[in-house]
């Protein structure tokens, strides 16, 4: 990229005269960019990131969506479709749980998060390096369900079913992100993945990720719209042809929680200051 | 008014946490080239002046500035390195992406084996920062926080964890800083550290600046002197004397025997030997009993430390009491005794001790003198 066509920072000289480094232009892709690395490769080299956010989902599809359900989903195309789509929901919560969640609460733990403020990085780039790091994450899980349904198991998927599973894929991570900005702001670094597998496995048991809601108690089935998770899970299954659910309720509900929780998340972010 | 050198500082600057006074009126300036000190207790209000000047908390009244901005502004933070004492870094993250990271931050960083070389970390830039000792996870902090060429640097108890050798390692770098132009504010519990970099010290004391001016000034406030001797005098004898504070007798403290003592802190000080050549006269080792050339016992010698107010009038009083004194010493306070003085001060004044410790309160801003 041209560096005349990158959003630049014009640093100002103030009111010295000494010959200083900060008269000079500082990319904010440059910043974005190495903090985005920086991220991954955080998240890569801890292994009570990688195991929960990328391998649970693979093997839980693998385990209860192919394995054990492969007889009935070779005889039902749409149940093996509503079965993947549940799982690439669920592989959407962890990333933004865990990714931002738990690496947000060490951060204020250790005083990362106040040597950053201190630093002249500029606001919002630590947040929104985690949360492009969510968002990878999501997809790279996405594709492996979808390759792993398409190869292994009986799902049929067309190239518009498997570019909206992405997209979603991708922004459906954002309300789960702000839940765990949320939670990491006000709990420990230490206590930070306790309370959210707290939350991560009730949500995604409540929600219909792993067993089908009709099978729930009546009363626990009645509260999963109260759940991020149910609305993600019904906007997969509406991009895999499942023609009752209604695209525009649960995505303004994700919206809304979304905005609840980042909001939120920045009481607590500027409370803690 | 600034001085022209001014380039970060407080003036009249409040700040409370809920009905907690933090900072009371404080107003201090960081010039250019110089390192300033901001000395005091815990809880004195050091971490909130560091974080009203970082933009990290704000002030509830006065003007906090930063290259004359707000510290929110980027531009003026670009200018600014910083080692926090309470930040740790990314485990998982090897020391050299942490400073690439950082240096991403700043306009014209330094390059990496540069940083490695004055922050001393060439053989670690491989390695992960959880696998690095305490000393060399500072030594990393001090990397970032000179890694974007600085022109005002806040070190936060730099040298805690650090051996003999980087800590002085580490000074002579910030001094090469300071003599390019780098202002530094230099937050420490070891006063031989301000001592040694130091251009003026600052003591804070429950949110007010008690005690200002360059190191030999702050020294100076240190009104108390020290006399030491080795005397036949009864430490208890000696402690009943008008003006005598306090008496020790180090054979006493040290268990028995010669309490040799080389070490003197303070660079100034005035050192009064007595004429008395004891060997010459025959006197015998510190802590025993001896024979003088005339065959006659001598009653046990000790090594004493008086401390006074005022010293002439005891050490003539000492000479007087024992001809046969040697080994005398009046020393003024360093700066860790005027510290513990200057601190100590105010404390007692408020818990009605009457100490008599004579403290120069630096006035707050809009304040009668």
């Amino acid at each position: 990229m041209n560096s005349q066509t990158r959003p630049v920072l014009a640093v100002a000289a103030g009111n010295t005269d000494f010959d200083t480094a900060a008269r000079g232009r500082v990319s904010l892709w440059r910043i974005f960019l190495a903090e985005s690395r920086m991220e991954c490769l955080r998240l890569l080299r801890s292994p009570s990131f990688a195991v929960p956010v990328i391998l649970f989902p693979l093997m839980f599809y693998g385990l209860f969506g192919l394995v054990l359900g492969d007889h009935t989903h070779a005889a039902s195309p749409e149940a093996a479709r509503h079965v993947l789509a549940t799982y690439i929901a669920f592989g959407c919560v962890a990333p933004g749980l865990f990714g931002i969640g738990v690496t947000v609460a060490l951060d204020r733990d250790r005083g990362l998060l106040d040597l950053k403020r201190a630093l002249p990085m500029p606001p919002g780039v630590y947040l929104a390096a985690k949360l492009v790091m969510a968002m990878v994450f999501a997809a790279v899980v996405s594709i492996a369900l979808m390759v792993m349904g398409a190869t292994l198991g009986t799902v049929v998927l067309r190239i518009a079913h498997c570019a909206g599973l992405l997209i979603l894929s991708v922004l459906g991570v954002i309300p789960f992100c702000g839940l765990g900005l949320l939670v990491g702001t006000l709990v420990k670094g230490q206590a930070a993945p306790a309370v959210l597998n707290l939350i991560y496995v009730p949500m995604s048991f409540l929600s219909g990720l792993w067993l089908p809601l009709s099978i729930l108690p009546h009363g626990l089935a009645q509260l999963a719209p109260v759940w991020p998770a149910y609305h993600l899970a019904r906007l997969t299954q509406y991009l895999m042809g499942e023609g009752d659910v209604s695209f525009w309720t649960h995505a303004l509900n994700l919206v809304g929680m979304s905005a609840v929780f980042f909001v939120l998340a920045r009481r607590g972010l500027r409370k803690g200051r | 008014m600034h001085a022209t050198n001014w380039v970060a500082g407080l003036t009249g600057v409040s700040k409370r946490y809920g009905t907690s006074v933090a900072l009371d009126r404080v107003s201090l300036g960081l010039e250019r080239g110089k390192v300033t000190a901001l000395l005091g207790p815990n809880g004195a209000g050091k971490s909130t002046t560091v974080a009203l000047l970082l933009g990290l908390a704000g002030a509830d009244e006065g003007r906090v500035e930063l290259f004359g901005n707000s510290p929110q502004v980027l531009a003026a933070r670009r200018r600014v390195g910083v080692m926090l004492q309470s930040a740790g870094l990314v485990e998982v993250l090897r020391v050299r992406e942490l400073v690439q990271l950082t240096s991403s931050y700043y306009a014209r960083p330094r390059a990496l084996s540069e940083v490695a070389e004055m922050a001393g970390i060439g053989g670690l830039l491989a390695k992960p920062y959880g696998a690095l000792s305490g000393g060399q996870q500072r030594r990393v902090q001090f990397a970032l926080a000179i890694c974007g060429r600085p022109e005002l640097l806040f070190l936060d108890e730099p040298t805690t964890g650090l051996d003999i050798e980087a800590r002085e390692a580490l000074w002579t770098v910030v001094r090469g800083l300071v003599a390019e132009g780098c202002a530094v504010l230099l937050t420490t519990h070891y006063l031989e550290e301000a001592e040694s970099l130091a251009h003026r010290v600052a003591v804070l004391m429950r949110g007010r600046i008690v005690a200002e001016g360059t190191v030999d000034e702050v020294r100076a406030m240190g009104v108390r002197r020290r006399i030491r001797c080795v005397s036949t005098l009864a430490a208890a004898e000696v402690r009943t004397w008008v003006g005598v504070e306090s008496v020790v007798d180090e054979a006493a403290r040290t268990g028995g025997g010669a309490a040799a003592d080389g070490g003197e802190a303070g660079r100034d000080v005035a050192r009064a030997r007595s004429d008395g050549d004891a060997a010459a006269r025959g006197v015998t080792a510190v802590g025993e009993p001896g024979w003088e050339a005339g065959g006659r016992l001598t009653p046990k010698r000790r090594r004493l430390e008086i401390s006074a107010v005022v010293a002439e009038p005891i050490v003539r009083r000492l000479l007087e009491g024992d001809p046969g004194l040697s080994e005398l010493e009046v020393s003024r306070a360093g700066l860790a005794e005027a510290f513990v003085e200057i601190t100590r001060g105010p404390a007692q004044a408020s818990a009605g001790s009457g100490g008599g410790v004579a403290v120069r309160t630096v006035p707050a801003q809009g304040e009668a003198a």
